[in-house]
């Protein structure tokens, strides 16, 4: 089977009011696909959703090749479909970077020193092994961002759920988040009003608007334009 | 490699350094219970001038432990206004209706010795310890997790609430607020400490979404910790032998 999770007519409901309406989507393997909307149109809500974060009111969610109904239906695919948060410090609860991102593994069942060879090794690959040791409160920004990274393709993981992934990032961490990120050869769902960072990720758009989604174009084309901006 | 080893953020220097945190923390204990135990002078000025030892031997910075003492000193200028006048014994002087007595200057100058010999044993053992390694030494000496948990998190996070209400604070200020004894002012504090809250609970929610997104499901799989060594021993003799001098000196000298 190809499609990793499928949404069937999806609605939910949150204080009285229709967030998710009859939403069907599915994404295939190796698939980047990128969701698009205004603020509060509901796509966090979606990728909530697709982890069992966010109870379903009708529908339903098939992941991994069966339905997921209850919270323990979730357990595995959360490992599977990893979430990557939009604060990074809500995902970075450990106070040193290695025992975070080995916290995973270590959930996975992995021992001691196998966790921490995995998150070492997984920093290590990001470029990052020079924070391993670090304490997270003294991270820059980015580098939090870069480490929440870590931590969830510590995991292993077929697909990543990225929710803003550039948000408040600066250049640099830009730069080497989306390079990073075009490296990786796994199924994404991507939240994002990053629009260069989608047009170089991005296989298939989504668009939501009103708590529906419709599918959006997604073109590749030279660009002869002319635009202001500032020069460093 | 072992998981202790590869946390051992800081750089270790100076003798206290080289000890596991739960010797420390033991140590502490043992000689803080010995210290407050002591009733003589001499016995007491032995136990500050073994204080002042171990603070040397953590070479913690003189400044570091004048800022931390000067806390304490607070309370013990009220001890030594408070405590000639109140117990009884034979009267040094009168001011009016105020009586000093002998032995009211012998307990408050002996709570004083006490306390500072203790407090400063705690900074040299305890207050050198990276918060994580305290917490990771308290779970090893078999305190509750739960305990243990709500310290981790608080390390982690409260410098994080720090600066949200250090943000909230200034956006107020940015408005036009001044901090001042009125209803308006009362009544904003009362209105900042409310959102911070409430921002922390749902902080705390988004963090635990985060845990179970990564397979948490109750019970936190790291507990390894490094085993005691020669180091340690040795601290163990030296406290030991410290205990029986401190209340050998107090009994019999």
């Amino acid at each position: 089977m190809n499609e990793l999770i499928t949404f069937e007519d999806v609605t939910i409901e949150r204080d009285g009011a229709c967030v998710l309406r009859d939403v069907s989507f599915s994404l295939a393997a190796g698939e980047r696909l990128a969701i698009v909307g205004a603020n509060g149109a509901g796509k966090t809500t979606l990728l909530r959703a697709m982890v069992g974060l966010q109870p379903i009111t009708k529908g339903r969610i098939f992941a991994f090749g069966s339905q997921r109904k209850v919270e323990s239906d979730f357990t595995d695919v959360r490992l599977k479909a990893a979430y990557m948060f939009q604060d990074a410090d809500d995902q970075l609860f450990c106070p040193t970077v290695v025992e975070d991102v080995a916290f995973g593994p270590l959930n996975m069942g992995l021992t001691d020193e196998a966790a921490l060879a995995r998150a070492r090794q997984t920093l290590t690959s990001l470029g990052l092994g020079h924070l391993a040791d670090r304490l997270v409160r003294r991270l820059s920004g980015g580098e939090k961002r870069m480490v929440c990274l870590a931590g969830v393709l510590a995991m292993n993981p077929d697909v990543l759920l990225l929710d803003e992934p550039t948000n408040s990032l600066d250049a640099a961490h830009l730069e080497k988040l989306t390079e990073t990120l075009q490296r990786i050869d796994k199924a994404m769902v991507i939240v994002s009003h990053d629009r260069p960072l989608l047009d170089c990720l991005a296989t298939r758009a989504l668009a939501m608007r009103d708590g529906q989604l419709f599918p959006a174009v997604l073109h590749r084309h030279p660009h002869v334009h002319e635009h202001g901006h500032v020069h460093l | 490699m072992s998981l202790s080893s590869s946390l051992h953020v800081e750089r270790e220097t100076g003798l206290i350094e080289a000890l596991d945190p739960r010797s420390r923390l033991i140590g502490a204990a043992v000689l803080v219970a010995a210290i407050v135990s002591l009733h003589t002078f001499t016995a007491r000025f032995a136990a500050l001038g073994l204080a002042i030892a171990l603070v040397v031997a953590a070479r913690i910075e003189p400044r570091l432990i004048v800022r931390r003492l000067a806390h304490l000193e607070g309370f013990m200028i009220l001890l030594l206004i408070m405590l000639p006048l109140t117990v009884p014994g034979q009267p040094l002087a009168s001011f009016g209706p105020l009586t000093i007595t002998d032995r009211g200057v012998e307990r408050a100058f002996g709570v004083v010795l006490t306390v500072n010999a203790a407090a400063l044993c705690v900074f040299a053992l305890i207050g050198t310890l990276e918060p994580i390694r305290l917490g990771r030494a308290m779970a090893a000496l078999g305190v509750s997790e739960r305990f243990v948990r709500l310290f981790m998190f608080v390390v982690r996070y409260h410098g994080i609430f720090g600066v949200e209400i250090r943000r909230q604070f200034e956006s107020m200020r940015a408005r036009g607020f001044r901090a001042g004894v009125r209803r308006h002012a009362f009544r904003s504090y009362g209105n900042l400490a409310g959102m911070i809250l409430v921002r922390s609970i749902e902080r705390a929610e988004r963090v635990d979404e985060a845990m179970r997104c990564r397979g948490f499901s109750g019970r936190f799989p790291m507990r390894r910790i490094r085993s005691m060594t020669f180091a340690d021993a040795l601290f163990a003799a030296f406290a030991a032998l410290m205990v029986i001098t401190l209340v050998g000196l107090d009994r019999f000298a």
